[in-house]
């Protein structure tokens, strides 16, 4: 715990001195990149509450909801402490929302539990984030809570042996050891596990090697943008796809990159809690929302983590009546669900994390000749498979 | 053996390709003595304006190539002679300074103007496709990569041995003063160089964006490798950039096939033992 005393106290105090006052608007600050290289989550954080809002009202039983965007650029856990610290000292918010990354959830930790501010995590996707504050609330999903279905949809499905290569950082090594574990502890044979720089340019000699080992598909994990664009191309360019390998993958086929990877992505598999392509009624009203506000708009998982958030915000003004009741706030969203744009999710009473369905997605063209998620498979329900309390 | 074959084939290839990106930046560091932090831009505009031109414009695939590279090598010229000869003169602080700046102006610029993400280079039919050799499968646009590789190395061994303008490039790298007092317009000479480098480094940036996808962070992301190749080859030498172009392309996909846990790492010791053992690069000389 680095907060300084004098932190805490003005934290306390000054939270101490809205305790009980009833207000006419709730701010919620939203913590998110709205610069620099991972920008597009800022704006499909934006969006996505935008598209929420327009559906719903822009206030609860007369009490209106204000969203604060303050520009959190990249993992930077003392910059992500001071903006919170700002945000509920100067700015007065009831709540934090966004969190791209794992260690700016992290570094907030100890300043909420002090100042009883409840935080909707949009996107970081670390098992062990809830347990550091019990004011943390995720929308998003956990990396073993999809890697585990896409390891049962392979045993399922006839392959045995599976080459795994990921980025050699945090995540990639989650999603690995989370796949791994799970396919074979259920029989399957890892033949080799690969774990690439997070710097790498030239994924041909990786894909080589990988089918050099004749797996029946390989698993991959890469962060999003530069790396996967190479990755998929040198996947289909070395042979492996035309030898009949399984591309198994999680994020790799998101909605924002999908259309530039072009046809070296068709047929790739995936596991994943959203796609754009999902077939429900309230998908599409979402998506339909989002390209009315803007007709360029794309919606991915990150789009629908913000609009889940705001739809568990908005839960929690509406149980807590817009007094600042923070504790009941949080118990108001324990074991909520509903019908959610991704398809129907719960937030689990004790761990606060999404309880879901996990899609298995082709990559397709869909009549308008844009490539699409395809859900062809569908494992209920999935806990948060990482979780140990 | 197999290994071994897939290592040299992959290793020319990466190899070939940052040859073209780099003997720009080797020709303008070996001439001036000028320290670019930039010269990745050059890549990376070069590929946007061939992606713009062919899938905006309708252009076919080569005259588009071949417009982009053209442009890329005329934006250079006023840009050498009012912006960056101001610097010639000054302590390499302010040259890197200045150059740094660009390199931040530009990667905010491409991505208001192209957005953050990749942008796909479109390819013609006959390039999409792989080749499979018999014993390793090679994709048709790596094969572009070794054909324009070599091809551009021939072109500039002759430029530089066989033309006047060779003569008086060689003659102010050896010495600025010197081949100024015998009459040769050093000025031209350095800004033609710089256009020859930023056409250069264009090209390759085109046909080389199946390695190095286009985007916004890309003059950022590679430019400590487009330098280590300069540093290992030697400063304005054009064989050695070659030479230390392939030994590092070699090394990196070498360590990528047989430890890549410990590639990146690797690749850098490799670059230290180089430097270590001959500070001026393989075929570098000492300053006279």
């Amino acid at each position: 715990m680095k907060v300084t005393k004098t932190t805490i106290a003005t934290v306390i105090l000054s939270s101490s001195l809205i305790t009980t006052a009833v207000a006419d608007t709730i701010k919620v600050g939203v913590l998110t990149p709205m610069s620099g290289p991972f920008s597009d989550y800022g704006q499909q954080f934006s969006q996505a509450i935008e598209a929420y809002q327009t559906q719903h009202g822009r206030s609860v039983n007369g009490t209106e909801i204000e969203f604060i965007y303050k520009d959190l650029s990249g993992p930077n856990p003392a910059r992500a402490r001071s903006l919170a610290q700002e945000l509920i000292v100067r700015d007065g918010v009831d709540y934090l929302a966004g969190f791209v990354f794992t260690p700016n959830a992290f570094a907030v930790a100890p300043l909420i539990n002090q100042a009883k501010v409840p935080t909707v995590i949009f996107n970081a996707a670390t098992s062990a984030i809830t347990k550091e504050s019990d004011y943390f609330v995720r929308t998003s999903y956990t990396l073993p809570q999809v890697s585990v279905p896409v390891a049962r949809y392979a045993l399922d499905n006839d392959i045995e042996s599976v080459v795994t290569l990921v980025s050699d950082y945090g995540p990639g090594i989650d999603a690995e050891v989370s796949f791994v574990e799970e396919f074979e502890a259920k029989g399957g044979t890892v033949v080799e596990t690969i774990r690439m720089p997070l710097d790498s340019t030239d994924f041909g000699p990786y894909m080589q090697r990988a089918g050099s080992l004749n797996p029946d598909a390989i698993y991959a994990f890469l962060p999003g943008g530069p790396p996967t664009y190479s990755f998929v191309q040198a996947f289909s360019d070395n042979g492996l796809k035309e030898a009949g390998v399984t591309f198994l993958g999680t994020a790799e086929t998101q909605e924002l990159d999908l259309q530039t990877l072009g046809d070296s992505a068709l047929g790739l598999v995936t596991g994943f809690h959203y796609s754009e392509a999902h077939d429900s009624e309230t998908n599409r009203a979402f998506v339909k929302t989002l390209k009315d506000a803007d007709a360029d708009a794309v919606a991915n998982w990150a789009s629908v983590g913000a609009y889940d958030g705001a739809h568990v915000i908005y839960e929690m003004v509406r149980a807590t009546e817009g007094r600042k009741d923070p504790d009941a706030a949080i118990d108001a969203v324990r074991g909520l669900s509903w019908e959610s744009p991704r398809g129907p999710m719960e937030i689990d009473a004790t761990y606060r994390s999404p309880i879901q369905n996990v899609y298995m997605r082709r990559v397709e063209r869909n009549d308008e000749g844009n490539l699409v998620n395809f859900e062809f498979d569908v494992l209920s329900d999935q806990p948060d498979h990482g979780w140990n309390p | 053996m197999g290994t071994l074959i897939n290592i040299l084939i992959d290793g020319v290839v990466y190899g070939l390709l940052l040859f073209m990106i780099a003997v720009g930046l080797t020709i303008t560091m070996g001439l001036m003595r000028f320290i670019n932090l930039a010269h990745g831009v050059f890549a990376m505009l070069g590929g946007y304006a061939a992606i713009w031109l062919i899938r905006q414009m309708g252009l076919p695939w080569l005259p588009g190539v071949i417009i982009a590279v053209l442009a890329i090598a005329a934006i250079s010229v006023p840009l050498e002679r009012w912006l960056v000869s101001r610097v010639y003169q000054r302590p390499p602080l302010d040259q890197v300074l200045l150059t740094i700046g660009i390199v931040f102006c530009m990667v905010a610029i491409s991505g208001l103007v192209f957005g953050t993400r990749v942008s796909s280079m479109p390819f013609p039919e006959f390039l999409s496709g792989s080749l499979d050799l018999g014993f390793k499968v090679l994709p048709a646009q790596r094969i572009l990569v070794v054909s324009v590789g070599v091809a551009s190395f021939v072109g500039l061994w002759l430029l530089l041995e066989k033309t006047r303008f060779g003569i008086q490039l060689r003659a102010t790298v050896d010495n600025v003063q010197t081949a100024s007092a015998m009459g040769i317009n050093t000025r031209r000479v350095a800004t033609l160089a710089f256009a020859l480098g930023a056409g250069m480094a264009a090209l390759g940036g085109i046909v080389g964006s199946a390695l190095m996808p286009i985007e916004p962070y890309y003059p950022l992301t590679y430019m400590v490798l487009f330098l280590a190749v300069v540093a290992v080859g030697g400063q304005g030498n054009l064989t050695g950039t070659l030479v230390g172009a392939l030994l590092l392309g070699m090394i990196d996909t070498a360590t990528k096939y047989l430890a890549p846990q410990l590639s990146s790492i690797l690749f850098f010791v490799a670059i230290i033992v180089i430097i270590s053992l001959r500070p001026n690069g393989l075929f570098g000389r000492a300053a006279v």
